[in-house]
């Protein structure tokens, strides 16, 4: 098992670093080179000299490198020319309402999506199936920030039932140690607070898990399907266990194995439907800053973004791999 | 022997039994129906007895209906596109008509089932012990290490050292013929009183399938159960079935004590079968014969004998009305043969 | 040989195996499935009536989709629905269903160019490793690894972002995020097929190995690259749509693109929510007919499903 998550760990490598060099020369093929791109209108050949000694672009492309792969090392990403913040302060501020609102939209998607697909899988053809089809497919058709504006629209702005902008409440001043709102507010014991901001993650979670669960709801409901017809499935009828023990012993447990790997590369689609997510709801995270900085060309954020969501995105992907080998023994084995 | 047409001539009940027959199967049929409404006759009027801790072998190629036979009277053919019909009694009861929960209660207890692949008949999740345990949680109320170490037994008695150790194996970490040993010690867990083996050493080498088959004797041989022995493989039944039953799309084409269908076999195709199976009996020189074409050409039996198009016997008569299945010689021969050109005694 | 050796030669049936002329016999079955799936008619429906909307356009759209009518143009006002103008005017005064009629044009062209020049890089980099294996094999598929790494839509966003809002950078973005995907499905599907039985069968009779790539290989490991084909169309309207909202589309305001047009609804979406239902509904509808579509051929493709 060690052994096992050793080697998927040694495998990150050499993705990492052909990450490293492919954000690198993201800069680098920046049109006019970044000192256009940080200095815009405001460029005078001085001041391009400057950026560009600052850059050490003066210098052969692998010192550059060497020196960009240093400050990587040290997280430093230079500074935000929005805010004039380091983008790696910037991007730890903000990451936790990212976490906290991804969190919730996979919750959103497996809690409805696993026993939705599992009673469509059981039941194929039932009006649960049919419904299920056409709700993943209009799920999965609908672009998440147009869903977004659909759910503002509706229970914010007509029914007011739910807020529709920011994480909680502006007249709401409580600490936050961690930076996850909910979380904050239990842990301060202050229950309003985090009652108000789990309202304000409501729309956005249900906007940005909506893709998700139609993948995990298909996924699910053709796992299910497809271990209902496997011969151990047979077997176990044949012992005469249980309808109840058939199903969840014998068809859940491994029906659920590629649930678990889908529901690990969703992440991916979390952390980029975030950016769309966040900027609707203007819920102050990871992505709407990301897409702020995409209209003022802000390359140091995006740069440093895209680096660490791709990194996020690996290693959450190893996670899942390594799990994958508690849950099935033939993988923990070989 | 030959029927008619117009007048109904009722097939004889093969391996019929004196007294009660443990299992009793009338006239069953099996019909698979797809989506685009194209439907198929699996088992077409199969009718058998078994005795009490008897031996009966059915074979036939795949495609044949010898396993859906079986899986249909378990029930374990699920219910979407299957119509069954006919009568399964097992002990006097009704399988087919029983309530699922007795007739789960029935299966694994009474009735236990060895499948062909033993890779993908056992859970890849769970350990083998603890597939084992649930059928004695099932139907023995046994827990914990009482059904720890009767699971241990079994493994035993199967012929698997270091039992305890084994249970905490998974499927995939034993060989094929272990895993083998371990369906058997599963079905075997509440001392059934059939046991039906669907192929057992079809996915097995030679060598363990031999020994997997002499323990499947010798355990039956112990414990007075009955075993029905599903099998494409003549080899296999020639050791130890006391009854053959040969079927061929969907019927029974030929029944009889094993020695006279070894002895006198009367259908072209049981003979065709024979003539392709290498024999320790025949001399070394005799060529092995293939039968000709293949098991799709057949004739729907309603339009008369459905190997006739394969058949090197084939007379007008084979062909119009579907042949019954009659006795050869004396009714205590139980010998019964379903051909109008039989092949005459050697 | 022992008894058990059995009577499997009896029953033993030629089975010649997949050749070239059986994968084409796969193709003419899976069309006679096609024409009776229903999810592949109403895929097919919706596919068809986009395409024609957008190739006949200019004779379908009453108006032009620049074209301005001012005269009931009010700040916060917008016209809706009229005889004139049956799905109203937009805030620009501009008719919304000549825009909508038009933005079908732009959505399958930036459908068509990204999925092309996707599959085309893609492809040949599958072909590469599939065919030759070893190091060229694990190199391109490294390649491939680094480029799955980046979540799809944060890749099209990096690479949109540096060529600039242009139409042209929106279907380079979208192309993008094709390569890696078509690379490792033909490099699979075709790795599969070679170590198959009829690849070995046709090795064994002494064909070259180009031609059994050429002519058995590459035919029967395009039944997923179809199947993905026609999902990447219905991706690349929603990443286009995504892409707009981020301000990454076509700077030009003229284009009637439809993501565009939703992510512009945003600012007056309490007084004008209909402005939005438009382009949603067109995006959704011809998102939904590739997609059932694609799901329809998979189906019909899978070998696996054929009786």
């Amino acid at each position: 098992m060690l052994k096992f998550a050793v080697r998927r760990l040694l495998l990150l490598i050499p993705i990492l670093l052909g990450l490293s060099i492919l954000v690198f020369l993201f800069v680098r093929a920046l049109p006019g080179g970044p000192e256009t791109a940080l200095l815009g209108e405001r460029s005078t050949p001085e001041r391009a000299a400057a950026v560009r000694a600052a850059y050490g672009l003066d210098r052969p492309v692998y010192e550059q490198y060497a020196s960009y792969m240093g400050r990587v090392a040290k997280l430093d990403f230079g500074v935000s020319i929005q805010t004039q913040q380091p983008v790696t302060e910037e991007i730890g501020r903000r990451f936790p309402a990212t976490v906290e609102l991804a969190t919730m939209a996979i919750l959103f998607a497996v809690v409805i999506g696993i026993p939705l697909g599992f009673v469509a899988g059981r039941r194929p053809s039932s009006w649960v199936d049919n419904l299920s089809t056409v709700g993943s497919l209009l799920g999965i058709a609908i672009p998440v920030f147009a869903l977004g504006f659909l759910l503002k629209y509706l229970f914010a702005v007509k029914l007011g039932w739910l807020p529709g902008t920011g994480r909680q409440d502006v007249r709401i001043t409580t600490e936050h140690p961690t930076g996850f709102y909910v979380l904050d507010g239990l842990l301060t014991g202050d229950l309003p607070a985090a009652w108000d901001a789990l309202k304000h993650l409501v729309l956005p979670a249900v906007a940005l898990g909506t893709i998700p669960l139609a993948i995990i709801t298909r996924i699910t409901r053709a796992a299910v399907l497809e271990t209902g017809n496997e011969d151990y499935v047979r077997t176990a009828e044949a012992k005469g266990m249980t309808r109840s023990v058939v199903t969840r012993r014998h068809i859940l447990r491994n029906a659920l194995l590629p649930v678990v790997t889908i529901i690990g590369l969703q992440t991916g689609l979390l952390l980029s439907g975030a950016i769309l997510t966040e900027t609707v709801f203007a819920f102050g995270g990871m992505g709407s800053f990301m897409a702020s900085a995409l209209f003022t060309r802000d390359f140091p954020v995006i740069q440093g973004g895209i680096l660490f969501l791709a990194v996020v995105f690996v290693v959450v992907n190893l996670l899942v791999d390594i799990s994958y080998g508690f849950i099935d023994p033939r993988v923990r084995a070989s | 022997m030959s029927g008619d047409a117009g007048v109904a001539v009722v097939d004889e009940v093969p391996g019929l039994v004196d007294g009660t027959p443990l299992l009793k199967v009338r006239d069953l049929t099996v019909t698979f129906s797809s989506r685009n409404r194209t439907t198929v006759r699996a088992v077409d009027g199969v009718s058998l007895d078994v005795a009490p801790g008897s031996t009966v072998g059915i074979v036939g190629e795949s495609g044949s209906g010898k396993s859906v036979t079986s899986l249909a009277a378990l029930g374990l053919l699920g219910r979407r596109g299957v119509e069954v019909g006919g009568s399964v009694e097992f002990d006097g009861a009704d399988l087919l008509h029983m309530p699922e929960d007795e007739l789960r209660a029935v299966r694994g207890r009474e009735i236990a089932m060895i499948f062909q692949d033993p890779m993908s008949s056992l859970n890849p999740v769970l350990t083998v012990g603890r597939q084992i345990t649930e059928i004695l949680e099932r139907h023995r109320d046994l827990k914990g290490n009482e059904a720890r170490d009767r699971a241990a037994e079994l493994l035993q008695s199967v012929g698997i050292g270091d039992s305890l150790r084994r249970l905490r194996s998974y499927p995939h970490q034993l060989s094929g013929g272990m895993r083998q040993r371990v369906m058997i010690a599963m079905a075997l867990a509440c001392s059934p009183r059939l046991l039906i083996a669907d192929e057992p050493t079809t996915a097995l080498d030679v060598t363990i399938s031999a020994q997997i088959l002499e323990l499947l004797r010798l355990l039956v041989a112990e414990t007075q159960t009955a075993l029905v022995l599903i099998t494409h493989d003549l080899g296999v039944v020639a050791g130890m079935c006391d009854t053959v039953h040969v079927m061929y799309s969907g019927r029974i084409v030929e029944s009889a004590p094993r020695r006279a269908l070894f002895a006198e076999p009367q259908h072209p195709y049981t003979t065709g079968l024979l003539a392709s199976v290498p024999r320790m009996d025949q001399p070394r020189g005799n060529p092995l014969l293939p039968i000709p074409g293949s098991p799709s050409d057949t004739l729907p039996w309603s339009q008369g004998c459905a190997f006739a198009p394969r058949c090197t016997r084939r007379v007008p008569e084979s062909v119009g009305c579907p042949p019954p299945l009659l006795h050869v010689g004396s009714r205590a021969g139980r010998h019964l043969v379903r051909c109008v050109n039989p092949v005459p005694s050697p | 040989m022992s008894l058990t050796a059995g009577a499997d030669l009896a029953a033993g049936s030629a089975d010649s195996g997949a050749t070239g002329e059986q994968a084409a016999g796969l193709y003419r079955d899976a069309f006679r499935r096609l024409r009776r799936s229903p999810t592949a008619i109403v895929g097919a429906a919706l596919v068809a009536l986009f395409v024609f909307v957008a190739v006949f356009a200019p004779l379908l759209a009453p108006y032009s989709p620049t074209a301005v009518d001012l005269t009931d143009i009010r700040p916060g006002v917008f016209p809706g629905p009229s005889a004139e103008h049956p799905l109203g005017l937009d805030q620009l005064g501009r008719d919304e269903l000549s825009r909508i009629i038009y933005g079908a044009r732009y959505s399958l062209l930036i459908g068509i160019v990204s999925l092309s020049l996707g599959a085309v890089v893609g492809l040949a980099l599958g072909l590469l490793a599939g065919a030759f294996g070893g190091w060229v094999d694990g190199l391109v598929m490294r390649l491939v690894d680094i480029m799955l790494a980046v979540p799809s839509l944060l890749l099209a966003i990096g690479v949109a972002a540096l060529l600039g809002p242009r139409l042209l950078s929106v279907m380079i973005a979208i192309a993008v995020v094709n390569v890696p995907i078509f690379a490792r499905l033909l490099r699979g599907s075709m790795l599969a097929q070679r170590r198959s039985d009829y690849a070995l069968a046709a090795r064994s009779l002494g064909v070259t190995r180009g031609r059994i790539v050429l002519q058995h290989v590459f035919p029967n490991s395009l039944a997923p690259v179809i199947v993905q084909g026609t999902l990447a169309l219905a991706t690349a309207i929603i990443e286009a749509a995504g892409l707009a909202f981020l301000g990454l589309g076509s700077a030009d305001p003229a284009i009637p693109e439809w993501g565009r047009m939703l992510a512009e609804t945003n600012a007056f979406l309490a007084s004008a929510p209909l402005l939005a239902l438009w382009p949603g509904l067109a995006i959704v509808l011809s998102v939904m007919g590739f997609y059932l579509l694609g799901e329809a051929l998979r189906e019909a493709l899978d070998p696996k499903l054929r009786r």
